[in-house]
């Protein structure tokens, strides 16, 4: 038994390989964790709420049906159709963007991507850290720049709620003539309605309700594995006694 | 009359006596399962060529139902994925299971050969299993590669483009060759449709012939062991290898525990980390195809990077080429390469048993390494490991001709 | 008894526990492979209830609709047309609706209906589903006393979409579940007990 452990190890390493592929981060900054609460089912109320009257206008969740939202977020028919259903009729439907996206094309230039897979694409603390990093930038369209994705065709639509900011940056000479220039922190140019505290919540949420859409099974898959792993133990006893008795022959 | 018309109304001996006047059912069964005969002194590396068989049955199972709803177009690929991912009751066990059975099908490859490669088993007589079990990689391979591209993501699409791209080296006829693969200018709904045709029809009905072949090869050899031993030289009276213990039932029960034992790692990927961090479910490939945008970090799956790594070791396109497809074609000489007297490591010299701790070593850093950006001290490194993976293989003769091996028992090793 | 018989006992006891839960898992795999066959959510969201507006509907008129993908008749029916329904009951093989899987409870009546003016039956013959022909016409003479006609092997239905004696079609046509939301708006697909 002590050669098979190592071996299930050995196989469990040759899976896990390298913990985390860490994912692309834009403009070389350090990442904030957006720390989301999967479970928190009150903060995917919040987040679904947030979606639709800020993100829905534009972007589209064209995988995602109300229905399912409906189901996990403990939401029911009406308050469904009352709170969140702005575009659809139907629970069934699927969330598509109030802006049709080819006039959204013609006017940032890119249609606002989809949102469905946007969490697993991207990962969670991307969105958050974009969200959080519209500063002011004079030489932009939209008349501001975003730290994580630089040259963004999204305005700052949350600007009424976090206020606007600027960034500052340093430059360093370095030896070989070239420079460096590297993010010194934001600072407040106007304050928003809410607190830089209520903010960070306000995006939290509705990045966990991203991530939510991007494996709306998530919850359901990790529940059912632990049942799988259970009777898979079970029968791993039964297997191994029997191998046992079996090669009691065995001389 | 009345004789014959006794003869052919009565069965004698039943429903089985029924078949094997038909059809050789018990002779089959005894040949290879209840009277197949392999060493009792089976370690757990000799249980990855059951998993393998395993993974088959998964992939080729999940595979069938994930067609049932998948589209091969450009247009709906992707977001049939989806639908079967979130509108298709259970389509997410479905192609979970299917995903993650790519990678373990590698993983467990991976392990087969190397227990191959530890126990000396493509040596005499066993070349030819050696030789198709290599074609069941390469075909493997393609297979992998084909569906790849159906969930029609950024990686997939951009992993084809620089895959079928190489091909391209090839002088002469590259290009030519790249358009036939493509069957368009560029990677497109045709090129989608074959890889689809390919990966749910060709390649499977190819794998299924070829790992029937590689049984039957086996079992008329018969099945080497960790000592490397022939057990058919020590038989009793009733001509059974004496270390000989039947297929069924005492390989298969041990067989069943290691069975689940992987169901048990296998299980936990798919339930609790289908992406496995991004190695098994590339994060870019949630974003659909976008043939006017390269995801910043593209790296093939990590069963295809330690070729990958070679490649890009090399800078020149032909040249790189011509490596990648040494470092995937040279296992196949093995058998000829090997001029060891002993087969397993157990009974060989120090030279042996560095050289191949050498190359598992590099083996798993050129993996990581064709995973990391193609530059600096990343590019020196696969240099290095390229350098050490070829003379592997290439110097192979003479250090196993040349190594100090131990005397061989007569029996094989067993503490009950 | 002998060691040998214990372990040979327990080894076929053991054996078959084996083999039950071996069995018993592969039971519950199958378990998501075959629901995964059923209608996905997409098709649920394609096959939801479908509004029908009676507004224009004169007296004697049908229209078709789709309903999951199915042909579904709508027919008003005139004064004449009902006063028709209870004559001929001898030439039909199920003139009172007994086989109930051929229509709701509430439709389990002499006009096979909610309101006696409206049927609404699935265009679908009861022998291999094509679609019947409706034929109106009244002729006495032929013992036709209008209805749907199956232009595949000759089933006739009247107007209340019973089948006749004497033809392949075993049994009604089916009616769906509908309701009326509003006197001149029928919902087909969902039945008066659902919200």
């Amino acid at each position: 038994m002590g050669k098979l452990k190592t071996l299930a190890s050995l196989m469990t390493l040759g899976a896990c390989f390298f913990a985390h592929q860490t994912m692309a981060a834009g403009g070389g900054t350090h990442m904030e964790s957006a720390d989301i609460k999967p479970d928190n089912i009150s903060s995917l109320q919040r987040g679904a709420r947030n979606f639709m009257n800020y993100c829905s206008g534009c972007h589209s969740a064209q995988y995602v049906r109300y229905k399912t939202i409906g189901k996990y977020l403990e939401l029911s028919e009406e308050q469904l159709i009352d709170n969140l259903m702005f575009n659809a009729e139907k629970t069934f439907e699927t969330i598509q963007a109030a802006m049709p996206s080819k006039d959204a094309a013609r006017w940032y230039g890119t249609p606002p991507p989809d949102l469905s897979l946007m969490a697993r694409a991207k990962g969670a603390d991307y969105i958050f850290n974009f969200l959080k990093g519209f500063y002011v930038s004079p030489n932009s369209p939209t008349g501001v720049d975003n730290l994580v994705l630089s040259g963004t065709s999204m305005p700052h639509v949350l600007w009424e709620l976090q206020g606007y900011q600027t960034a500052n940056f340093a430059t360093h000479d370095n030896e070989d003539g070239s420079v460096t220039t590297t993010f010194d922190g934001f600072e407040v140019l106007s304050a928003g309605a809410m607190d830089a505290e209520d903010y960070d919540d306000f995006v939290r949420d509705t990045v966990n309700f991203l991530a939510y859409i991007a494996e709306p099974v998530r919850a359901e898959r990790r529940k059912l594995g632990v049942w799988v792993l259970m009777f898979l133990i079970f029968f791993f006893i039964l297997a191994s006694m029997l191998k046992k008795q079996i090669w009691k022959d065995v001389k | 009359m009345a004789r014959i018309e006794a003869e052919i109304g009565k069965p004698q001996g039943g429903f089985v006596k029924w078949i094997d006047d038909r059809f050789p059912f018990t002779s089959t069964m005894k040949y290879h399962v209840t009277e197949y005969y392999a060493s009792k002194n089976f370690n757990w590396w000799y249980v990855f060529g059951v998993l393998a068989f395993v993974v088959l049955a998964i992939q080729l199972l999940t595979g069938i139902f994930l067609t049932m709803n998948y589209k091969p177009s450009a247009d709906d690929a992707f977001a049939s994925v989806e639908y079967i991912m979130r509108d298709v009751e259970w389509g997410w066990l479905i192609r979970y299971l299917h995903s993650t059975g790519a990678s373990f099908f590698f993983i467990v490859v991976y392990l087969h050969m190397f227990r191959a490669m530890l126990y000396g088993s493509y040596k005499k007589p066993r070349e030819l299993i050696w030789l198709i079990g290599m074609l069941i990689f390469f075909v493997l391979m393609a297979e992998a590669f084909a569906g790849y591209l159906l969930p029609w993501g950024q990686m997939s699409y951009w992993g084809a483009q620089v895959i079928i791209s190489l091909f391209g080296a090839i002088p002469w006829v590259g290009e030519a060759l790249v358009e036939i693969i493509r069957g368009d200018y560029s990677i497109s709904d045709i090129t989608l449709n074959r890889f689809f045709a390919l990966h749910v029809i060709v390649l499977p009905l190819a794998l299924i012939g070829l790992v029937f072949v590689h049984i039957v090869a086996l079992h008329e050899v018969g099945s080497n062991n960790p000592d490397g031993i022939d057990i058919k030289k020590n038989k009793d009276a009733s001509g059974k290898p004496i270390d000989g213990i039947a297929f069924h039932p005492y390989h298969t029960s041990k067989d069943l525990v290691a069975i689940i034992v992987f169901l048990m790692i296998f299980c936990s990927v798919v339930f609790f980390a289908p992406d496995m961090g991004g190695y098994f479910l590339e994060h870019a490939n949630f974003e659909p195809a976008n043939m006017t945008a390269t995801p910043e970090h593209i790296a093939p799956v990590w069963y295809f990077t330690p070729y990958y790594a070679i490649l890009r070791a090399v800078p020149s396109k032909l040249w790189g080429f011509v490596l990648f497809a040494m470092a995937v074609v040279l296992p196949v000489f093995l058998p000829w390469l090997d001029r060891c007297r002993v087969r397993s490591i157990r009974y060989r010299g120090w030279m042996y048993k560095t050289a191949l701790s050498v190359f598992v070593i590099t083996f798993v850093t050129l993996l990581w390494l064709g995973m990391q950006p193609a530059e600096g001290v990343y590019v020196r490194m696969a240099q290095f490991f390229s350098v050490l993976y070829f003379a592997f293989f290439i110097l192979m003769p003479f250090y196993t001709s040349r190594d100090k091996t131990k005397p061989v028992p007569d029996r094989v090793v067993y503490h009950g | 008894m002998t060691e040998d018989d214990l372990d040979r006992n327990r080894r076929h006891f053991l054996t078959v526990a084996t083999v039950v839960t071996g069995v018993a898992g592969a039971g519950m795999v199958a378990i998501p492979f075959l629901s995964s066959l059923k209608p996905s959510a997409r098709a649920q969201a394609l096959g939801a209830p479908v509004e029908v507006p009676l507004g224009s509907l004169q007296p004697g008129e049908m229209v078709r609709v789709l309903w999951r993908g199915r042909l579904v008749f709508v027919l008003r029916r005139s004064e004449p047309m009902i006063g028709l329904l209870g004559e001929n009951d001898d030439q039909l093989k199920d003139p009172n609706s007994e086989v109930a899987e051929q229509q709701p409870e509430y439709a389990a009546n002499a006009t096979r209906s909610v309101k006696p003016e409206y049927l609404v039956v699935e265009g679908s013959c009861t022998h291999l589903g094509c679609a019947p022909i409706e034929d109106f016409d009244v002729r006495p003479a032929e013992g036709w006393g209008g209805g749907f006609f199956c232009p595949c092997h000759g089933s006739r239905f009247d107007l209340a979409g019973r089948v006749h004696t004497g033809v392949p079609a075993p049994t009604n046509l089916r009616v769906p579940p509908h309701r009326f939301v509003r006197d001149d708006l029928i919902l087909i697909g969902q039945d008066t007990g659902a919200a």
